[in-house]
């Protein structure tokens, strides 16, 4: 195993050095910044040395073969497995120590690759639960029901239907979320991750299992989500159409390292990221 | 009016009607009692009701809210019975008023119960998997032989405590004076205790036990519970802190459980230690479960049924728990029934297809 890693290693093209931040951005401090971050799982390094920047409102993309260790990636941004290498900056603030829960209120809010819904729940509450450290009422004045439990609860009603009518969502607001058809689950995921008010959107594989038109939909309302909420978007997907439409930077991830970074077009041209997924070409 | 109603959501009319159907079924139970209808058992059996029926409320709040199974929570009961009856009891000279009495005693094995209830849930609720059910198991097994060996006086200088640990101890070595009463015998538990407890303080306490619940489930913290209980690892990406919020509701349920126990055993002038066992908790269970999980109109339901039919089939004597039995496996394979179940929406159309249970 370690002598394939080795292997594959050598075949790496130096990682570009310029940075992959829109134009818009040059001037903000970037939103992430990972530098030599690295998680090992006893001998199997998953994530080695990766070094990655977000711009404040910059939609990049991570992509790689299956196993590369994108969903990792995200585990060790929003700290579902401590990393055992390296740094997190997240606004400038160093992360480590924190659990999953003070790195949502930090900023960083995800969707999960197998959806992750509260099933049981209506789509509205599936919203109101995102919307919960906004909300900040304690259990008492929720039991006895006094003026600030209606005046918060209407807030976040109004909120919440905002939020589902992004995607269109608000008749289906009193449905079971269990029982919407997958399309309109990873979207109510997407709506439950922007409500806790995140500077960072991480979406992991939003297209997958939607259909052309869907994805296309869905390519229009990411970057409408940016330019709405000003936010920065990090996505993981394999629907290349996607990738490559709208992502300003990509990150190419193989065998938990970074082999090529850089826009739509200077990745489609890079030998390595071809190799990665296509395998190399005979010599001769 | 009318349109009122129109306007709001299909869990928010269930609400009412759960209220409605609680105060009506109150009303028509006094009206016979005062018009002589109800023989003594059948009054008799007005206390005990209530208090399992709050004991329903509040495990339900664990089981079907929470979805953390609890194997002990005729402990909770038991801490909120002895709690007080020590209250009513060594209060019974100072407040002479039996409704303050009550409303006193069901305070103070509310929070003794709640206390009980951090004790126990701090250490497990920070664990995931099942293992709330088993210390909640050994819990109730724990305070069952605590009480057993529990000796508690009172006299003109106060409480008198004592741990009958190696058997060699009785009521005699607390040094209670001449007019000091014994309020619990180890053992023997406690007797000779006033009979305080009414159906309208039972109804009350139900009526609470269900704002408190219902409010809660409909709140901020009744959502992130449940968020809890479908998906711990989303609830934990959307900011929820998942340990505070089971622990809340893990302690509102051990609280209300205490009430219910406080109720329950002021109700009866001798209570012992065994009467809230493994079986107590189990049976109470038995009312969540087949009142179905998170649904409180289906338990208080449950609870009446499956609380007065033991006592209906007394008349087959030994055959009464083959009875019992038969009908609750009836009833589990008839909710598992699709058919069965189709019928019934079709009589009961208030959960259409596709709305939302959240409660």
């Amino acid at each position: 195993m370690a002598k394939k890693f080795e292997y594959e290693k050598g075949k790496m093209v130096p990682v570009p050095s310029h940075s992959i931040i829109p134009e818009r951005d040059v001037d903000k401090s970037p939103i992430l910044e990972c530098s030599h971050l690295g998680i090992q799982f006893g001998g199997l390094k998953a994530v080695d040395d990766l070094n990655l920047t977000v711009g404040r409102t910059e939609i990049a993309g991570l992509i790689g073969p299956n196993g590369a260790g994108k969903t990792t990636v995200f585990n060790l941004l929003t700290k579902v497995y401590q990393p055992t290498m390296g740094t997190i900056l997240l606004d400038g603030q160093d992360t480590s120590g924190k659990t999953t829960v003070q790195i949502n209120r930090m900023g960083i809010a995800r969707t999960f690759q197998n959806i992750r819904l509260f099933g049981n729940l209506s789509v509205e509450d599936n919203v109101k639960i995102g919307l919960h450290n906004q909300e900040a009422y304690s259990m008492f004045t929720g039991i006895l029901r006094l003026p600030k439990y209606w005046k918060q609860e209407r807030t976040a009603h109004e909120r919440a239907m905002e939020l589902l009518s992004i995607f269109d969502m608000q008749d289906l607001a009193g449905h079971k979320a269990g029982s919407l058809p997958y399309g309109a689950q990873r979207r109510l995921e997407i709506v439950r991750a922007l409500a806790t008010n995140p500077s960072l959107l991480l979406l992991d594989e939003p297209a997958a299992g939607m259909n052309p038109s869907e994805t296309a939909e869905l390519m229009e309302n990411i970057v409408k989500i940016r330019d709405t909420f000003q936010i920065a978007i990090l996505l993981i997907e394999h629907d290349m159409n996607l990738v490559m439409g709208i992502c300003e930077g990509i990150c190419v991830l193989n065998f938990g390292q970074i082999i090529a970074k850089g826009t739509a077009e200077e990745i489609q041209a890079n030998p390595a990221v071809i190799e990665a997924y296509l395998g190399k070409k005979k010599e001769g | 009016m009318k349109n009122y109603f129109k306007g709001m959501k299909a869990v928010t009319k269930m609400d009412y009607a759960t209220y409605a159907g609680v105060i009506l079924a109150f009303v028509i139970v006094s009206l016979c009692q005062s018009f002589g209808l109800l023989n003594r058992s059948v009054s008799g059996m007005l206390v005990p009701i209530c208090a399992y029926v709050c004991m329903a409320l509040s495990l339900n709040l664990t089981v079907g809210v929470l979805g953390e199974l609890s194997l002990g929570h005729a402990g909770f009961m038991s801490v909120g019975a002895f709690t007080g009856i020590i209250t009513s009891m060594s209060l019974s000279t100072t407040v002479p008023n039996e409704l303050a009495r009550v409303v006193l005693a069901l305070v103070v094995g509310m929070i003794f119960a709640a206390i009980t209830g951090v004790i126990v849930g701090v250490p497990v609720l920070r664990l995931r998997g099942d293992y709330l059910a088993i210390v909640t198991l050994a819990f109730g097994e724990i305070i069952k032989d605590i009480i057993n060996c529990l000796l508690v006086g009172w006299d003109e200088n106060g409480l008198h405590i004592a741990l009958n640990i190696d058997g060699t101890k009785s009521i005699a070595s607390l040094g209670l004076s001449e007019n000091g009463i014994e309020i619990i015998k180890g053992a023997q538990g406690a007797s000779g205790n006033d009979r305080i407890a009414t159906f309208t303080v039972g109804f009350v306490l139900v009526l609470i036990t269900l704002v408190v619940v219902l409010n809660l489930v409909r709140s901020r913290t009744g959502r992130a519970v449940m968020a809890i209980r479908d998906n711990r690892i989303a609830a934990e990406s959307v900011g929820i802190n998942v340990t505070k919020y089971k622990l809340m509701a893990f302690v509102t349920s051990a609280a209300l459980a205490g009430a219910a126990g406080a109720l329950f055993g002021l109700n009866y002038s001798s209570v012992s230690a065994v009467q809230f066992d493994f079986n107590t908790s189990i049976l109470v269970l038995v009312y969540v479960v087949l009142g179905g999980l998170g649904n409180m109109w289906g338990s208080i339901i449950a609870t009446v049924v499956l609380y007065v039919l033991p006592e209906a089939l007394r008349s087959f004597s030994d055959y009464r728990m083959l009875a019992y039995a038969i009908v609750l496996i009836l009833v589990m394979l008839a909710t598992n029934n699709d058919q069965l179940k189709g019928l019934l929406a079709k009589v009961i159309p208030v959960r259409k297809k596709g709305d939302a249970i959240d409660g």
